[in-house]
């Protein structure tokens, strides 16, 4: 396929997408309704509109933080070499996958990429997605030894980018392969990292993965969610491109509902529930219908399908979680030159990693603390904001201070206070779940119906892409162990 | 005020940094520049019938990220002739009168070959006259160089003969490449050489390029052995400078040669009885502005100690060498872990377990000790383990690690001092200084040496002397 791209420098990003969708959506043997969606022009014209949008005016006005680059051979060498290969490493603990972070940091210093790519992906198959989304601040290099000698610690997250990518460069395919048959087949919910991690760890087992998904992409929050500046969309199909090689089938534009369910539930030996968390929660006051009002997620996905480009001058969002800081960055990276975060408690209370926040500020996002939207103004638009300064009650509970509520002129409003959970709809009574949270064995994954294993945002009510890959591997690993007991004991 | 001041077998010397015979004193602009930059001497690049070089020359080991722990050369003497050499070092000697100027010579075997070289390079004004009887490669097949100074009568015949010329010192510089260096070094001193210098590079191979097959340095496809030298092989030369020192039928003034780079180096081996110390690699890797350091660093490490002059401390760790049979067996030392430094790497315990006596235990955070759990077990027991990404405001309140130490008592490894047999490797290991202490145990008894063991019949028939040779 020509790629349309004329500035050579997308061109290569383009690319990629083609090569990987071409892969997705031709080499999934046996499923239909996943080659169908190799015609979805339109979908990929929209990833090639924003892969050409992508580096727009707003980044080229003002120079804004950007991640740590990839490093270089000699760099990676040098780095490498600064690891001391502890015994028993605390990253390795810390990481939820348990990736052996001392082997693949030392085979990247012997020169040995491919083993060192191995390394990382035979215990985390998303380990590209998780090296470029990962709170390493947070998890292995929180983990780091090095702290506590006043030393930087190990840059474990870009070595593990630069491995993997090398092995993707090399052009080499995912050094696994599938299992022999078993002839056991199971249907996975949900295209997201758990799903992706639990088909992956089947399929190595030699058990038929068969992911079903409400999107046209696969990856799940992956691919719409995670901030853009972080993983590109592009990355996250890159590495899911891979996946697809160990013959995991995919159906796209797939509404699972209960009637679904009990189908696939009566066609698949075991079923695994990667449904992540539902819609994010509404404020309950008037005027969040008006234009100018949306949510996080939706924001961050039309940005990186490159379905908005630019953001109007006056930007709030509602909630300080890491989802709404990167909605924020988000606002100023489209060219928004005045975002706003309200929080209605206070920094020590908002959810967002430290290292979110600090890059939030350095990004120019502006913090409002103790407060919260009252209502929403705007003729057929939002034009204005009504705030109401908090404080807090002796039972904890915040309450307006009165007099003490004032206007803010605003453009859009995006709201990151947090997801629904949607699990009760769908499973209605099939396995047990406490307060929207689907209840697993954390060491199999598996729910109360033995027949149903689940894992990532819809068991742990939200948390990062590794814990969801973590949970999908151990559930992968539980289902193959129940399905072998099953057949040694029909 | 301490001075670098010296005298080396009567040669007056600014200071007893020498740049070896070797690239960095190729010609006389090289030499006057690192003059300039401090250097107290040079020993000019080896000066005889002019050789071809091929190229490449040089090889490394990079170790670790660092590049060039060890350097190897298949490079020959000189490549200039004679007389431009010669002409050099008389202009060095008249623009740098107070440096020391050393003429390196290597001729054929022949009495008449090495008389006219002698005499040519005093002539020119050279200080002092070092005989190369240690270039391992290319010449050592052409009877000069090692093949001299592995051959104690041929090292003590040339000598001889340019001692029946010479006016001004002779030094011998030896090779490594023998069995026992004290053999040349006693020919020579009989012969009456007026010093020594030890030691030349060691035969070596560098590496395979793993993508031709060809080893480097790579001459068209091939190479030869070269010599190494550079970092790696001071404990080699330092062990053979103390061989030689140590004995009075070798011992004479010494010009220590082998990885050489700072002030440490140098006093180490002036403490083995060096009286100049010469650098080459060192240089080739940093440039001549190096001798800045070693001077400066060598000279306030002086003023600490309380030394005036090098011959203040030269050969003091002589005596601290001995044979292996006077070293006290009663001595104990035990490892101790600091709580407050370690970091929690647990290298120490793998080193012990996998490389010493597993007598280091990861038990501290468990109810009792536990000499059983092997590290099998305890990286099985962290796999299993589920750990997930921590919310702030869900997981980190009072999640924090409590407890006298910043890294978790499970971590910090505790040394069975009753097994502990004191070899030190953990010691060795540890990323932090003065982490892991060795520490005197006082096992009550008087100092024992095997020796002594053995003349008061303590030892058991048979195993004192398991070699009938010995």
């Amino acid at each position: 396929m020509h790629c349309v791209c004329s500035d050579s420098r997308f061109a290569k990003k383009c690319c990629i997408i083609r090569t990987s969708e071409a892969r997705i959506f031709q080499d999934a043997p046996g499923a239909p309704e996943a080659r169908r969606i190799s015609n979805n022009e339109r979908l990929i014209e929209r990833v090639y509109k924003f892969l050409r949008a992508g580096p727009g005016r707003a980044r080229d006005r003002c120079p804004l933080p950007r991640p740590a680059p990839a490093f270089d051979k000699v760099a990676a060498l040098s780095e490498a070499n600064r690891c001391l290969y502890c015994f028993d490493a605390p990253c390795t603990s810390a990481c939820p996958t348990h990736i052996d972070v001392p082997r693949f940091i030392k085979k990247i210093a012997s020169g040995n990429l491919e083993g060192s790519a191995k390394t990382i992906l035979d215990a985390n198959i998303l380990g590209a997605s998780c090296a470029r989304a990962c709170p390493v601040d947070v998890l292995c290099e929180g983990a780091c030894v090095l702290h506590r000698y006043n030393r930087q610690p190990i840059a474990i997250g870009r070595l593990q980018r630069f491995a993997i990518e090398a092995l993707q460069e090399s052009g080499a395919t995912l050094p696994f392969t599938p299992g022999a048959d078993t002839g056991k087949s199971v249907a996975l919910i949900g295209g997201g990292p758990a799903s992706l991690a639990c088909a992956a760890e089947l399929r190595r087992h030699g058990i038929r993965a068969e992911i079903f998904d409400a999107r046209p992409l696969p990856g799940g929050l992956n691919t719409y969610g995670i901030a853009e500046y972080k993983l590109p969309l592009a990355e996250s199909l890159r590495e899911i491109d891979m996946l697809a090689q160990l013959g995991v089938q995919f159906h796209f534009n797939v509404t699972v509902d209960a009637q679904k369910l009990a189908q696939l539930e009566a066609s698949h030996d075991a079923v695994f529930l990667g449904i992540g968390l539902g819609a994010i929660h509404k404020l309950g006051i008037a005027g969040e219908a008006l234009e100018g009002v949306t949510n996080a997620l939706d924001y961050i996905a039309a940005y990186k399908s490159g379905e908005i480009t630019s953001a109007p001058e006056r930007v709030a969002i509602i909630g300080a979680g890491n989802t709404a800081i990167d909605a924020a960055n988000a606002a100023v990276r489209l060219g928004a030159s005045e975002v706003h975060m309200i929080y209605r408690r206070g920094l020590q209370q908002m959810s967002a990693f430290a290292h979110e926040y600090e890059h939030a500020k350095q990004e120019g996002v502006k913090f409002l603390w103790h407060m919260k939207p009252i209502g929403l103004k705007g003729a057929d638009k939002v034009e204005g904001m009504d705030l109401a300064k908090l404080e807090a009650t002796s039972d904890g509970s915040l309450v307006p201070r009165s007099g003490e509520e004032f206007q803010m002129k605003v453009d859009l409003i995006i709201l990151a206070i947090g997801q629904a959970t949607h699990a009760d709809s769908l499973l209605d009574n099939k396995v047990m779940i406490e307060r929207g949270r689907i209840l697993i064995d954390r060491a199999t994954g598996q729910t109360s119906n033995p027949k149903y294993f689940a894992g990532g945002d819809c068991t742990n009510g939200g948390r990062e892409v590794v814990d969801a890959v973590a949970d999908g591997k151990r559930a992968g690993i539980g289902i193959a162990a129940w399905l072998e007991g099953q057949h040694a004991n029909p | 005020m301490p001075t670098l001041e010296t005298t080396f077998a009567g040669i007056r010397c600014l200071n007893p940094f020498w740049l070896a015979s070797a690239p960095p004193t190729n010609c006389g602009e090289q030499v006057m520049r690192a003059f300039d930059e401090g250097w107290g001497g040079a020993v000019w690049k080896t000066i005889g019938e002019p050789i071809t070089n091929v190229s490449s020359r040089y090889s490394s080991v990079d170790w670790n990220g660092q590049r060039m722990m060890g350097l190897n050369n298949i490079e020959l003497i000189s490549d200039r002739p004679i007389e431009v050499n010669l002409h050099e070092i008389a202009e060095v000697k008249r623009r740098y009168p107070k440096h020391a100027v050393i003429a390196s010579l290597m001729v054929e075997s022949k009495r008449h070959a090495w008389h006219e070289i002698v005499q040519r390079a005093e002539d020119a004004g050279a200080d002092g006259l070092e005989l190369n009887f240690g270039c391992p490669h290319g010449m050592s097949e052409r009877g000069m160089g090692s093949a001299v100074g592995q051959v104690p009568e041929y090292c003590g015949q040339i000598t001889e003969w340019v001692k029946e010329k010479a006016r001004t010192p002779v030094i011998i510089k030896l090779t490594p490449n023998i069995s026992d260096i004290r053999m040349p070094a006693r020919a020579a001193k009989q012969a009456g050489a007026d010093a020594l210098s030890a030691i030349n590079t060691i035969n070596s191979i560098t590496g395979i390029d793993l993508d031709t097959l060809e080893p480097r340095p790579n001459v068209d496809g091939k190479s030869s052995h070269g010599g190494y030298c550079g970092p790696a092989v001071k404990p080699i030369a330092l062990n053979m400078v103390q061989q030689v020192m140590a004995d009075e039928q070798a011992a004479l003034p010494m010009s220590g040669i082998g990885g050489i780079g700072s002030w440490q180096d140098a006093a180490e081996f002036i403490l083995l009885g060096a009286g100049t110390v010469q650098v080459c690699t060192a240089v080739m890797h940093y440039g001549y502005r190096i001798v800045e350091d070693m001077s400066d660093g060598l000279l306030a490490w002086m003023r600490k100690k309380g030394y005036e002059t090098l011959d203040d401390f030269r050969g003091l760790s002589l005596p601290n060498v001995t044979d292996w049979k006077h070293l006290n067996l009663n001595y104990k030392i035990v490892a101790r872990i600091h709580e407050d430094k370690c970091i929690g790497c647990e290298l120490c315990y793998t080193a012990c377990w996998d490389g010493a006596h597993q007598c280091i235990h990861l038990d501290r955070a468990l109810p009792a000790p536990n000499k059983s759990r092997t590290p099998d077990m305890i990286a099985a027991e962290s796999r299993g383990r589920i750990s997930m990404t921590p919310i702030p405001k869900l997981d980190l309140n009072g999640a924090c690690e409590t407890g006298p130490y910043r890294t978790p008592l499970s971590r910090i490894p505790r040394v069975d001092e009753d097994e502990c047999v004191g070899c030190n490797l953990c010691s060795l290991v540890c990323p932090v200084p003065d982490c892991i202490t060795m520490e005197r145990v006082d096992v009550g008894l008087k100092p024992e040496s095997w020796e002594e063991r053995v003349n008061a019949g303590l030892v058991p028939q048979g195993s004192a002397t398991g070699n009938p040779n010995v």
